[in-house]
């Protein structure tokens, strides 16, 4: 278990003060002055070295993306923060943004000067409006006491940041869409490549990362790299914010090391499955997005990048929904199913029309309706549309329901074949 | 352009910023390269959506356009695409009910089913006397505090059918109430008390090296 020392995120349940006093008081903006001048090549290979990957789902090597950054480029630069949080499961970015904001402002000012930024944009969805005031608070306090603006820290290095505020497309969390968006346009994904750090915001060179990683950074550099990548397992390095919800006693959200056994995570924090870990009937493990895994692969699986890809699903964004014997597998997918057809921009047609297809498929079987040949059917067309779209939301939309038959195909068949006696 | 006939004998004749709001949009269009005024367009949109009563009529969109130097379809296009602007009026408190898996998990069909019979209206209605909107809403990002509603700037967390109608009940009076968890939690910390940070904060201090304050 992360020891307490080890923490990041001190005041991760707001049980003190979200402000500058406060945050300084948990070692916020310690030494501030002095990290920036140590200087961009030693901000990124320290953040490099730490291990840190992106916190947001993709897992991307943060220091390495912002060493695709272009140097001595003339005009704007920017970071654009990506706290357009809203993947169920997941409420991690929200923590940070009530009770420790100063984090997120503090790492975006030392993430500004590793890719040589001009200015900063927060882009927060727009339902979290107490978690923005409080990051709004941050920022005015921050540019009270010197510490952004001109001359941020007391520097010769000059940063503004703003914040965004969205309202209400959960594809807006794809960078390019955020992007999009930002311009004030519809979030609808860029083809790729161009990449963000080439042709990012305002045609601009771009990084985009999500709150997490950036309120990490800061921590990184004033304990050090070898600290940060002592945490974890090789390729998997650091802490995270973990949130359990769903068929838990205690649902929470925590910071825990990457690699926690899940069922120590659940047992440890969430005070175990609602009536005994032999009630757990399957577990999504990162979010709507990664595929569920049933019990028997619960009772090892480690939570990390690497733990989890070996057993076909993914660390995404570390929200973990469980799922106890009481649950309907198949109603809670085709909800899932249901939200990302809602949620589907339009842009792509296997997404488009994909995504409500499949959501209507699951439906059908949820209520008995449909024939055993109509799993091969759904699969078929997830396959299809998998792998096929600008972005990441079609394939979103296909895994979670084929982690559901992966798993329990036998049981929705045996359901299936039930329903038709009774109808018959 | 078309407009549902319901709709069109609500829609007011012109539509323009309060002198404070005015203000604010100026200082939130300074955010932006003077030259990218458009990237203003969702806040502007929150804004002119709050100064009336919470909805977007026509005439408050071209009125944004026109602020923005945004052809008009551009501002529609991005009021329809997105989820939070109202297109056509609401009652005075929204009631949002997130339904995705995570809340659905904890019993959000309980929570909606008790809000149709508090209120006697179904998903998508508002009440005869306006004070209240039932929306359905995807995924609110506030998991484990399951099941959730947004009602205006909080969310209400950790209910259920009777605690959910408590809320209703306290807006009905006038009266403002608590917002966070229902079962008196603190955030996201554990019911039953937190598993980590029991040693002080700011204990992690010592670790930090070198450097002075600014």
């Amino acid at each position: 278990m992360l020891r307490d020392e080890d923490r990041i995120y001190t005041n991760l349940y707001g049980f003190e003060g979200s402000d500058l006093k406060s945050a300084r008081a948990r070692g916020d903006w310690h030494g501030a002055k002095e990290i920036i001048q140590r200087g961009r090549d030693w901000i990124v290979s320290e953040v490099k070295d730490s291990g840190l990957r992106g916190r947001g789902g993709a897992g991307f090597s943060t220091g390495l993306k912002w060493s695709f950054m272009p140097k001595n480029v003339k005009g704007p630069v920017y970071l654009v923060v990506n706290g357009d949080e809203g993947e169920p499961g997941t409420c991690k970015d929200r923590e940070i943004l009530r009770h420790d904001p100063h984090k997120l402002v503090e790492g975006a000012l030392y993430a500004s000067v590793g890719i040589g930024a001009t200015a900063a944009y927060i882009y927060v969805r727009g339902e979290f409006k107490r978690e923005i005031q409080a990051l709004e608070r941050a920022v005015a306090e921050a540019y009270e006491a010197g510490l952004i603006g001109k001359n941020a820290c007391g520097t010769d290095y000059s940063l503004d940041i703003y914040v965004h505020v969205g309202a209400g497309a959960y594809v807006c969390g794809e960078e390019s869409a955020l992007i999009e968006s930002l311009e004030g346009k519809k979030g609808q994904p860029r083809s790729k490549p161009p990449f963000p750090a080439q042709v990012g915001l305002y045609s601009r060179p771009t990084t985009v990362n999500n709150v997490e990683s950036i309120a990490d950074v800061p921590a990184i550099l004033r304990r050090g790299a070898s600290w940060f990548s002592s945490i974890g397992r090789p390729k998997n390095h650091g802490s995270k914010i973990f949130c359990i919800s769903g068929h838990v006693n205690t649902p929470c959200t925590v910071e825990e090391s990457l690699g926690i056994p899940l069922r120590e995570l659940i047992e440890k924090h969430a005070g175990g499955v609602r009536g005994g870990w032999d009630n757990l009937l399957a577990v999504i493990p990162g979010g709507s997005s990664t595929p569920m895994l049933p019990k028997d692969v619960c009772e090892t699986v480690l939570m990390d990048y690497d733990g989890l890809s070996s057993v076909k699903s993914g660390l995404g964004s570390a929200g973990v929904i469980v799922m106890d014997k009481s649950t309907d597998l198949v109603r809670a997918i085709a909800r899932l199913a249901k939200f990302y057809a809602h949620e589907s921009c339009g842009q792509c047609t296997p997404c488009r029309e994909g995504t409500p297809w499949m959501a209507k498929m699951m439906e059908r079987i949820a209520n008995g309706s449909a024939r055993v040949e109509e799993i091969d059917m759904l699969l078929d067309v997830s396959k299809q549309i998998e792998g096929r779209t600008i972005c990441a939301l079609a394939d979103a939309a296909a895994w979670p329901i084929q982690g559901l038959f992966r798993h329990f195909r036998p049981d929705v068949e045996r359901r299936l074949m039930a329903a038709r006696k009774t109808a018959a | 352009m078309s407009t549902p006939a319901s709709v069109a004998g609500l829609q007011p004749e012109s539509f323009a910023f309060t002198p404070e709001n005015l203000a604010t949009a100026e200082k939130i269009i300074s955010r932006y390269p003077a030259e990218r005024k458009a990237s203003a367009v969702l806040p502007l949109l929150h804004l002119a959506q709050r100064q009336h009563d919470n909805w977007l009529p026509r005439v408050a969109m071209d009125y944004v356009a026109d602020l923005l130097g945004m052809a008009r379809i551009r501002v529609y296009e991005v009021a329809t695409f997105y989820t939070m602007y109202n297109h056509k009026p609401v009652g005075k408190h929204l009631i949002e009910v997130c339904t995705t898996t995570p809340c659905w998990l904890r019993g959000s069909d309980e929570v909606l089913g008790a809000c149709k019979r508090r209120l006697g209206i179904d998903v998508g209605e508002t009440t005869a006397d306006g004070k209240f909107t039932l929306v359905e809403v995807e995924c609110a990002g506030a998991c484990v505090n399951a099941p959730v509603v947004a009602i205006g700037e909080d969310y209400y967390e950790d209910l259920d059918g009777p605690a959910i109608v408590a809320v209703i009940d306290q807006l009905e009076r006038g009266e403002i109430p608590t917002p966070g968890s229902q079962i008196g939690r603190r955030g996201a910390c554990p019911a039953t008390g937190p598993t980590t940070l029991t040693t002080k904060p700011g204990a992690d201090d010592k670790a930090v090296s070198g450097g002075t304050d600014d």
